[in-house]
C-alpha cells in the first residue's frame, strides 16, 4: 500500500516539476433544479453535461472544466442570486449555467457584468432575458420562438375561431401574445382568451367554457409539469376531443414522460417545439446513447437535456477561445454567429440576439411499437426569437 | 342559459363531492373529537400513492385497490393513533394538538419525497370510469359520476352509522359527556381510537377517488389542507349535512368563479368562505361549543 502510495506521489511530484502550473482547474456553476417538484428538469441538465463530458473529455486544451452544481428549487430568485453570487465569490467559477425558471435567470443577470462572468441559460424562456446583460447567451428556445409556427400551423389547418388558455405568469403572457399576433395577422379569429392561475387543477369548468365559445381550435400552454396532464384529461373527458376540438399547444404541454400517463386518447394531439426525443438524425441517435449511458433513463429525457448539451459545448468552446482567462467579451465573441449540428438539427448563435436559432418542428402523438411519441410532420427553417426580432 | 347553468351545476357537484369525501373524516376529528388535525390531507395523500402502487406496480383492479388503499392507511396510522394521537383527544390545548399534526405532516411529506419522488403519482382509472359520458347537452368525465355516487353514498352512510346504529349512539354519548360514559360502561377509548380509524379511512378514500381533480405529490398534504379546513368551518365541525352543503356551496362558487372569471383564481371561493363565516360564526349547521 505504502509503496504505491509513494509511487504516486512521485509520479505527481514529478509531473509537476516537468510540467509547471500548465493544468488548471476552471469552475463552471450549474444553477438547476435538482429538487422539488421540477427535479426531473434539473436531472437533465446534469445527464446533458455529463454526455458532452463523457464524449470530449473533462479537459479542454490543458484546462481541467469541472461542474459545480446548485439547486434552484423553484421559482425562487431571491435564492438563485445567493446561489450565483456564493458561485462567484467562494467557488470562483468562470461561467454560470442552467437556470430553469425566467424569474431566476433575471435575478442573476445583473451580477455577471462586475464580476466579468458570462452566462448560458439551458431552459429559461422569456424572451427579454438576454438583453438584461452583454453576457448572456441562450441554448434552449423561447416561448416566441416556438409559438410563432404554432399559430401559421393552425392558419394551414384551416381554423376560424381558435380559444387560448395558457398560465397566467411571464412565458403564458409571452405565448397568449405571440400566437395572438401572429394568427390575427393572418386573418383568424381568437373568440376566447383565458388565463389560468398557475395552481389551477381542476380544468372541467375552463374546457366548458372553451366549448361554450364555439372554438374550433385550442392553443395552450402550461409548463411542462402535473399541470398538464390534467388539462389534457380535461380535454378528452369533457367530449371536446369527441367533438371535433382540436388541441395545439407548445412542447412543454406533451413532454416525452408524460405521455404514458395521458395515454392512447392523447394521440393526435398537436404541437411546436424545438427539440423531440424521437427526432430523426445520426447526432441525435449518438446523442441519445450517450445519455444512456451517462445514467439517464429513456423515459426521463426532457428538452432540458440537449440545451444542457449544447451550453457544455459554447462554454468548451469559450474556455477554448480564452485559453482558460477570464475574458468575457473574447468568450463572447468566440460564440456569436457560431454553427453546428446538434442532436435537435443545424443550430447558430443569433450575434444579435445571443440566442439560439433553430429548427421549430410540428410534432403529433403518436403511438409506435406500444410506445407513445412525439413525431415530427413539418420543419420550420431556423426560426429566430421572434419576440426579440419584432423590435 | 339554462344549459350553461346546469353544466355548471354539475361540475359544481363532482368538484364539492370530492371536498366532502376528503373534509367529512377531519370533520368528524375536529367536531367528535376536539382534534384539529392538521395531518389529514397526509393520510389522503398517503391513500392516494398506496392505490397508484397497487395499480401500477401490484396490478390489481381498481375497486380491490380502493379497500387496500383505506385498508393500509389506517394501519399506517394505526402506530401514530397508539402513540401520539391517542394523548391529545378532547382534552389538550389547540397549540399542542396544531404543533403535533402539523409535525406529523412535514414527516410523512419529507418520507413521501424521499422515497417516491417529488413527481405526481396517477392512478389509472379502469375503463368503464374513463372517458366522456353524453348527457345530451353536454359530455362530462364518466369518473366525475362515479365521484358524484361515491359522495352521496358516504354521506347517507356516515349519517346511518352515526344516527341510526349502537355505535353512533355510544359515540355520541361519549362525545356529550366522556365521563358519564364511562361510568355507564362505555369504553370511549375503544369508541374513539374506531373513529380515527373512520376519520382516516374516509381521507384515504377521498385522496383515491379525487385524485382527478386533486393529484397525489409530497406536497399534496399541505396544498390542499386549507381548503379541507375551509369546508370544515364553513359547514360546521361534526355536521355531516354541514359538511355536504358547505362543500357544494364551496364548490359551486369555485366552479362558477372559474367559468366565468377564471383569472380571477381562488377569489371567489374565498368570498364565500368570508360571507359564510361572517354570518354564521360556528359555520351552516354547526353547534356552539
Amino acid at each position: 500500500m505504502s509503496l504505491r502510495f509513494g509511487l504516486v506521489g512521485a509520479v505527481a511530484i514529478a509531473t509537476a516539476w516537468v510540467s509547471p502550473a500548465q493544468c488548471d482547474t476552471i469552475k463552471v456553476g450549474i444553477i438547476g433544479t435538482m429538487s422539488g417538484p421540477y427535479a426531473l428538469f434539473g436531472q437533465n441538465f446534469k445527464y446533458g453535461i455529463d454526455a458532452w463530458v463523457a464524449k470530449h473529455g473533462s479537459k479542454v486544451g490543458d484546462h481541467q472544466i469541472e461542474f459545480v452544481y446548485r439547486d434552484e428549487e423553484s421559482p425562487n430568485p431571491a435564492k438563485s442570486k445567493s446561489l450565483a453570487q456564493e458561485l462567484i465569490v467562494k467557488e470562483k467559477v468562470q461561467y454560470i449555467a442552467g437556470l430553469y425558471f425566467t424569474p431566476d435567470a433575471l435575478a442573476v443577470a445583473p451580477l455577471l457584468e462586475e464580476a466579468k462572468v458570462p452566462m448560458i441559460v439551458m431552459n429559461a424562456a422569456t424572451s427579454a432575458i438576454v438583453e438584461k446583460s452583454p453576457y448572456i447567451v441562450r441554448t434552449s428556445f423561447t416561448m416566441w420562438q416556438n409559438t410563432v409556427p404554432a399559430a401559421k400551423v393552425a392558419k394551414a389547418r384551416a381554423a376560424k375561431k381558435v380559444a387560448i388558455a395558457v398560465s397566467d405568469y411571464g412565458p403564458g403572457i409571452d405565448a397568449e401574445a405571440a400566437f395572438k399576433k401572429t394568427f390575427e395577422a393572418d386573418g383568424g379569429t381568437i373568440v376566447q382568451s383565458v388565463r389560468m392561475p398557475l395552481n389551477t387543477t381542476d380544468f372541467g369548468p375552463i374546457m366548458q367554457r372553451i366549448k361554450d365559445s364555439g372554438a374550433d381550435m385550442i392553443f395552450t400552454f402550461l409548463p411542462a409539469g402535473p399541470p398538464t396532464l390534467g388539462f389534457v384529461k380535461a380535454y378528452i373527458d369533457n367530449g371536446l376531443k369527441a367533438s371535433g376540438v382540436k388541441l395545439l399547444s407548445t412542447g412543454d404541454v406533451v413532454t416525452e414522460p408524460d405521455l404514458p400517463n395521458i395515454g392512447d386518447s392523447g394521440e393526435g394531439i398537436l404541437s411546436t417545439y424545438h427539440y423531440a426525443v424521437s427526432h430523426d438524425s445520426p447526432e441525435n441517435k449518438t446523442f441519445l446513447a450517450d445519455l444512456i449511458k451517462a445514467g439517464a433513463k429513456p423515459d426521463d429525457i426532457t428538452m432540458a437535456s440537449v440545451a444542457a448539451y449544447d451550453g457544455a459545448r459554447l462554454i468548451y468552446k469559450m474556455v477554448e477561445a480564452t485559453n482558460g482567462q477570464k475574458d468575457p467579451d473574447k468568450a463572447l465573441a468566440a460564440v456569436k454567429g457560431m454553427k453546428w449540428v446538434s442532436p435537435r438539427g443545424p443550430v447558430s448563435i443569433d450575434p444579435d440576439t445571443r440566442h439560439i436559432r433553430q429548427n421549430v418542428y410540428l410534432r403529433e402523438v403518436v403511438k409506435q411499437d406500444g410506445k407513445f411519441l412525439n413525431k415530427e410532420l413539418q420543419t420550420f427553417d431556423a426560426q429566430p426569437d421572434w419576440g426579440l426580432a419584432k423590435n | 342559459m339554462a344549459w350553461t347553468g346546469l353544466s355548471i351545476g354539475l361540475d359544481a357537484l363532482s368538484y364539492g363531492m370530492v371536498l366532502f369525501i376528503i373534509s367529512i373524516g377531519l370533520s368528524i376529528m375536529m367536531g367528535l373529537m376536539r382534534v384539529v388535525n392538521l395531518a389529514h390531507g397526509a393520510f389522503a395523500m398517503i391513500g392516494g400513492y398506496l392505490a397508484s402502487f397497487a395499480l401500477k406496480s401490484a396490478g390489481v383492479g381498481y375497486p380491490l385497490a380502493i379497500v387496500l388503499a383505506v385498508l393500509g392507511t389506517i394501519a399506517i396510522a394505526f402506530p401514530l393513533e397508539f402513540l401520539l394521537y391517542r394523548r391529545i383527544y378532547r382534552k389538550s390545548d389547540e397549540l399542542t394538538q396544531i404543533l403535533l399534526t402539523i409535525g406529523i405532516a412535514f414527516v410523512i411529506i419529507g418520507v413521501a419525497n424521499y422515497i417516491l419522488g417529488p413527481t405526481t403519482k396517477s392512478i389509472p382509472l379502469p375503463p368503464l370510469l374513463s372517458g366522456p359520458v353524453d348527457l345530451g347537452f353536454r359530455m362530462i368525465p364518466a369518473h366525475r359520476i362515479f365521484v358524484m355516487i361515491c359522495g352521496v353514498c358516504t354521506a347517507g352512510l356516515l349519517w346511518l352509522l352515526i344516527d341510526r346504529t349502537e355505535f353512533g349512539i355510544r359515540l355520541r354519548a361519549a362525545v356529550d359527556n366522556g365521563d358519564m360514559a364511562e361510568s355507564l360502561g362505555i369504553k370511549t377509548q375503544i369508541l374513539f381510537s374506531a373513529t380515527f380509524a373512520l376519520a382516516v379511512g374516509l381521507a384515504a378514500f377521498g385522496g383515491v377517488v379525487g385524485a382527478e381533480l386533486l393529484p397525489v405529490e409530497p406536497f399534496y398534504a399541505l396544498r390542499y389542507m386549507v381548503t379541507f379546513l375551509v369546508v370544515v368551518s364553513v359547514g360546521g365541525a361534526g355536521s355531516i349535512p354541514g359538511a355536504v352543503a358547505a362543500s357544494i356551496l364551496l364548490g359551486l362558487a369555485d366552479t362558477t368563479g372559474k367559468y366565468l372569471a377564471p383569472e380571477y383564481g381562488e377569489f371567489f371561493f374565498y368570498l364565500a368562505v368570508i360571507l359564510v363565516v361572517f354570518l354564521f360564526p360556528n359555520g351552516l349547521l354547526g353547534r356552539r361549543h
